[in-house]
């Protein structure tokens, strides 16, 4: 089995959460206040973490709930205006995509939070459509259409639906999947 | 013409763009702000007795 303190293990998930907090915060500065508020809550909580049960999931809904709760909060205390928010998201410098990975923020953070939830968990960090769905408490049946949906609401966006693909061209495309992450 | 491969690729367009805008925060590792609250949770959980021990 693994350690036997799965606080040692929170460890290794921290920059998993500190993305997920940025895609549901669109701030960088928020994401990171987010990620401390959602591990001392896990912290004070770990003796209702089951032992062998998905440490990553428990922290992410934790996480989560933590952003709905401050949410609800924050909209009682002050209307926060969107354009504000709106490409928050640090913007890669890469030559190659730079224009296309800005477009991309941009459109990203257009999106509903459940639409940049099932993206995030799904496209961005990998999860199987079952981890993700326990997450965020739905049925794994609602977090593959959440996400197909959110892809559709992208590609649209981003005017990459089946017309917009054949617009850009073969270098284009080619800049934003081969883009090395590492210059 | 070929209409499923066309909705694969932008499928596959999206995910390695949003790879690519998390990558960073990824990579970044865990930042020292972290490191320094999980040691002084870690710390003032150990100190603590358990809840069930009642004295």
């Amino acid at each position: 089995m693994k350690s036997a303190d799965p606080r040692e293990e929170v460890m290794e998930h921290v920059p998993a959460l500190r993305a997920f907090a940025r895609s549901l915060t669109r701030d960088p500065v928020s994401a990171d206040d987010l990620v401390q508020d959602a591990l001392v809550k896990a912290f004070s909580n770990f003796d209702k973490f089951q032992q062998g049960t998905n440490l990553r999931a428990w922290l992410f809904t934790i996480l989560r709930n933590c952003f709905y709760s401050n949410r609800r909060k924050a909209v009682r205390e002050a209307e926060d205006p969107e354009g504000t928010l709106v490409g928050a998201l640090a913007v890669k410098p890469d030559h190659d995509g730079r224009l296309q990975m800005a477009e991309f923020h941009a459109a990203f953070a257009k999106l509903s939070v459940e639409h940049r939830e099932a993206l995030t968990l799904i496209g961005a960090l990998g999860m199987a459509y079952e981890e993700a769905a326990e997450t965020c408490g739905v049925a794994v049946g609602t977090m593959k259409s959440r996400t197909n949906r959110a892809r559709k609401e992208l590609a649209a966006l981003m005017h990459l639906d089946e017309e917009g693909l054949g617009s850009i061209t073969d270098q284009q495309t080619a800049a934003i999947v081969n883009a090395a992450p590492a210059a | 013409m070929r209409g499923k491969q066309k909705a694969t690729g932008v499928d596959d367009l999206i995910d390695e763009n949003l790879k690519r805008a998390f990558q960073d925060t990824l990579e970044e590792g865990v930042p020292d702000r972290f490191m320094a609250l999980m040691e002084k949770l870690k710390a003032a959980q150990d100190q603590k007795p358990p809840k069930e021990n009642s004295k």
